[in-house]
């Protein structure tokens, strides 16, 4: 048993599997499903694979014969890119919105049952038949409330203890005191009793709190599979030359590191050997490639373009500019937690409101000579009447549809705070870099190539992995150019790369001389014959649409970047709006609160680093889905595409959303206004109470139903 | 009175059924993809690979 009879033998029941799973963002169709399953699944070494298409994920079950990278490389064999993911496959979300689901299906068990006890009730049961149906409703609804409602009355304790109010506080006095009643009423043999009204209550209540959590949960996933999750780190050199790799946050000061082309750098250091560009823009928003030679000091979080260099490390881990980046981000994210929702403002005053009524009738009752137990029963009703049924369904389910209709629209919505604050935004504030524009080089004159030419640069550049041959790969793939065959393709570090073709010497290279500075060219060299090819980070397509749009929704824009003053000045001419270049984290910040303190609702569009603490500080936040892992866990929505109409979409929908929920509102209270004076005079029946609530619930999702096409 | 002793007992055994059978479905993972459970319909199971696309 010690020893595996037959290593090659994957079945046998004794070795050791580990579960991974990926992002599989690329995957689209049943297709796609059987590929990856078949594909992965019969590789040597790994037990199972199970694609969740919903997440768009693939969990895999191996064992240690085959490591993440390898079943990465797989996967791209058969066409898709994928992410690894933490392996934790139950956040504690997830956890939550099965409870809560779990919570559902009890208080639905309990509402039929009750309900259907309660029909016979209404339609003539009486005397011993009647008490004992309430007996059985009194058995199933006492469990069914206890075991329902602790969200809500764990929730309602919690604020209650902080000496504040929510929705919780109202529903959790209605149906404890509901059932209370019932409980009483049932012991005495009476007549009334309100089983089904507080599970009902419990059941559409719950079904608001699961679509929010779904709607959550789904974001999440689909956040997650956009992330990066890279741990960064660097070959670090030895004292004895040889090389090993170390993770970033074990990297010390003092050690050198190698950093290859295409690589990012994961310390601050200085250069001690080699000469080469980085690619700031990510720290300081700088879109043209920066020239770095020996003794120039290179920050962590950009990207060497060029050339293989080492690094001598003077600052690691918490100590990088990066780490200060997210100290800020995480003062400046503080001021959000602040914001409280529209339901829990409405039930602020809602609460008070209904409380003092129920307990004036109640007294109402008394004075006017009726006794205790009337008077109490009559409260009670008031309660149940008034309880915020559809107040509870009227926000969540407007939310979760029309954050359902942004998602088909690929903008992913966190949570439904966020919907409010984004109706709320009068000022928006656009980084440049990645954000105006796409954030990835794009060829400029790729039309001085011929057909022919083009296949064989295609060719030449999809054999490296160096920034400029994977933009001019994609930007030629995207033509539908089909690769030429070129023979004895190699690349050299820091010069580019070459093959032969038909004969003759082809070659991507590093032009000399003075165009070398913008680090933005190559030189496409066919025999005799070469082309400079430059590169440009483009305006994404609509931006001017977008932009004029916002303009005429109320919603001005303008830029604040960390770039050079006239790379941002060419992009606010075009655009049109006024621009604030050489923007340190610290001044994005300061803009922002400037803007704030003018009493002003700011949204932030950003996707670097250097925008992180200011995404967090805005009242509401967008990135794109190619920003860097900070920025979109710091945005309160993701858009992916190219597309920058994205921005004014997500604000009219934000504003439709918040206009179908007052609405959902005023139908709510309105159906109040016409049921609580019936309940105080006291005619209310329990059959009247069932009725009104549902026929109210029923509405204000009807209402929220036409959200559906919000995002179009 | 006498048909109320035998069908609530029935009323109350098929509603917890139907309730055990949801507990289970969630545990089990039946809610998890939605959307691959629609799909996967579509995939021919006969014979590797050679499917869909």
């Amino acid at each position: 048993m010690n020893h595996l009879a037959h290593p090659t033998d994957f079945t046998t029941p004794e070795r050791h599997l580990e579960d991974s799973r990926f992002a599989v963002p690329g995957m689209r169709c049943a297709g796609c499903i059987s590929k990856l399953e078949s594909g992965i699944g019969l590789l040597p070494g790994v037990a199972a694979a199970r694609v969740n298409f919903s997440a768009k994920q693939l969990a895999v079950s191996h064992d240690d014969s085959i490591d993440d990278r390898a079943l990465i490389a797989e996967i791209g064999k058969l066409g898709f890119d994928a992410q690894p993911l933490s392996v934790n496959p139950l956040g504690t979300d997830h956890e939550e919105r099965k409870r809560l689901t779990r919570a559902l299906g009890v208080s639905g068990f309990g509402m039929m049952n009750i309900m259907l006890l309660s029909v016979s009730i209404w339609s003539g049961a009486a005397d011993i038949t009647r008490d004992l149906f309430h007996w059985l409703s009194a058995m199933i609804a006492v469990p069914v409330v206890a075991y329902a409602g602790r969200p809500f009355f764990s929730s309602a304790l919690m604020v209650l203890r902080h000496g504040r109010t929510n929705m919780d506080v109202p529903i959790s006095i209605g149906v404890i005191l509901a059932t209370g009643m019932s409980l009483y009423e049932t012991m005495l043999g009476g007549r009334e009793a309100y089983f089904e009204g507080a599970v009902m209550l419990l059941f559409f209540l719950l079904a608001g709190r699961v679509l929010d959590a779904m709607m959550r949960d789904r974001a999440r996933a689909g956040i997650e599979a956009l992330l990066r999750n890279q741990a960064p780190g660097a070959l670090v050199i030895g004292a004895t030359g040889a090389t090993r790799w170390v993770k970033a946050a074990d990297l010390q000061a003092g050690e050198r590191m190698l950093v290859a082309a295409g690589e990012n750098l994961a310390a601050d250091g200085i250069i001690e050997d080699g000469e080469t560009m980085c690619d700031l823009s990510l720290i300081s928003g700088e879109s043209a490639p920066q020239p770095r030679a020996v003794g120039d000091t290179v920050l962590a979080g950009s990207v060497n373009l060029s050339a293989p260099v080492t690094v001598r490390i003077t600052a690691a881990g918490p100590d990088t500019i990066i780490a200060d980046i997210a100290r800020l981000m995480d003062e400046a994210g503080q001021s959000r937690g602040r914001y409280v929702r529209i339901a829990d403002r409405a039930a602020k005053l809602y609460a008070p409101a209904v409380h003092s009524l129920a307990a004036l009738s109640c007294a109402g009752w008394l004075i006017a000579g009726a006794g205790w137990h009337q008077a109490l029963t009559i409260a009670t009703a008031v309660l149940i009447i008034t309880c915020p049924c559809a107040l509870g369904l009227a926000v969540p389910v407007s939310q979760v549809v029309a954050a359902g209709a942004l998602m088909r629209r690929g903008i992913l919505v966190k949570d439904g705070s966020a919907l409010e604050r984004f109706a709320k935004v009068d000022r928006v504030l656009f980084d440049k870099t990645g954000t105006l524009t796409l954030g990835r080089m794009t060829p400029l004159n790729l039309d001085a190539l011929a057909a022919e030419e083009q296949s064989v640069a295609l060719a030449l550049a999809q054999s490296s992995r160096h920034p400029i041959s994977r933009a001019l790969h994609s930007a030629l793939s995207a033509r539908g150019v089909v690769a030429a065959t070129v023979e004895q393709i190699g690349e050299e570090q820091g010069v580019g790369v070459h093959g032969l073709w038909r004969g003759q010497r082809v070659a991507l290279e590093r032009p000399s001389g003075q165009i070398a500075a913008t680090g933005a060219t190559t030189r496409f060299v066919i025999g005799a014959r070469h082309v400079d090819l430059s590169f440009t980070d483009a305006l994404r397509p609509d931006a001017r649409e977008a932009v004029t749009r916002l303009g005429l929704i109320g919603t001005p824009a303008s830029i604040i970047s960390g770039d050079r003053t006239e790379a941002v000045g060419t992009v606010a001419h075009q655009l049109g709006l006024t621009a604030q270049a050489r923007a340190l984290p610290q001044d994005k910040i300061a803009a922002i609160r400037r803007l704030q303190a003018g009493g002003h609702q700011v949204l932030m569009v950003g996707d670097g680093l250097n925008d992180g603490p200011a995404l967090a500080a805005a009242n509401a936040s967008l990135a794109p889905g190619s920003a860097t892992d900070m920025g979109q866990q710091a945005a309160d929505a993701v858009f992916t595409g190219d597309s920058l109409s994205a921005v004014p979409v997500m604000i009219a929908a934000a504003r439709r959303t918040m206009r179908v929920v007052k609405e959902n509102f005023v139908l709510a209270i309105g159906y109040n206004v016409l049921a609580v004076p019936l309940a105080i005079a006291g005619v209310v029946t329990p059959l009247i109470a069932a009725i009104a609530m549902s026929t109210s619930s029923v509405i204000v999702i009807a209402n929220a139903l036409r959200l559906k096409r919000c995002a179009q | 009175m006498n048909g109320l002793l035998l069908l609530i007992p029935i009323a109350l055994g098929l509603g917890l059924s139907g309730l055990g059978a949801f507990l289970w479905a969630m545990n089990d993972g039946q809610f998890d993809d939605p959307d691959g459970a629609a799909m996967r319909i579509l995939i021919d199971d006969e014979g590797h690979g050679d499917v869909g696309a």
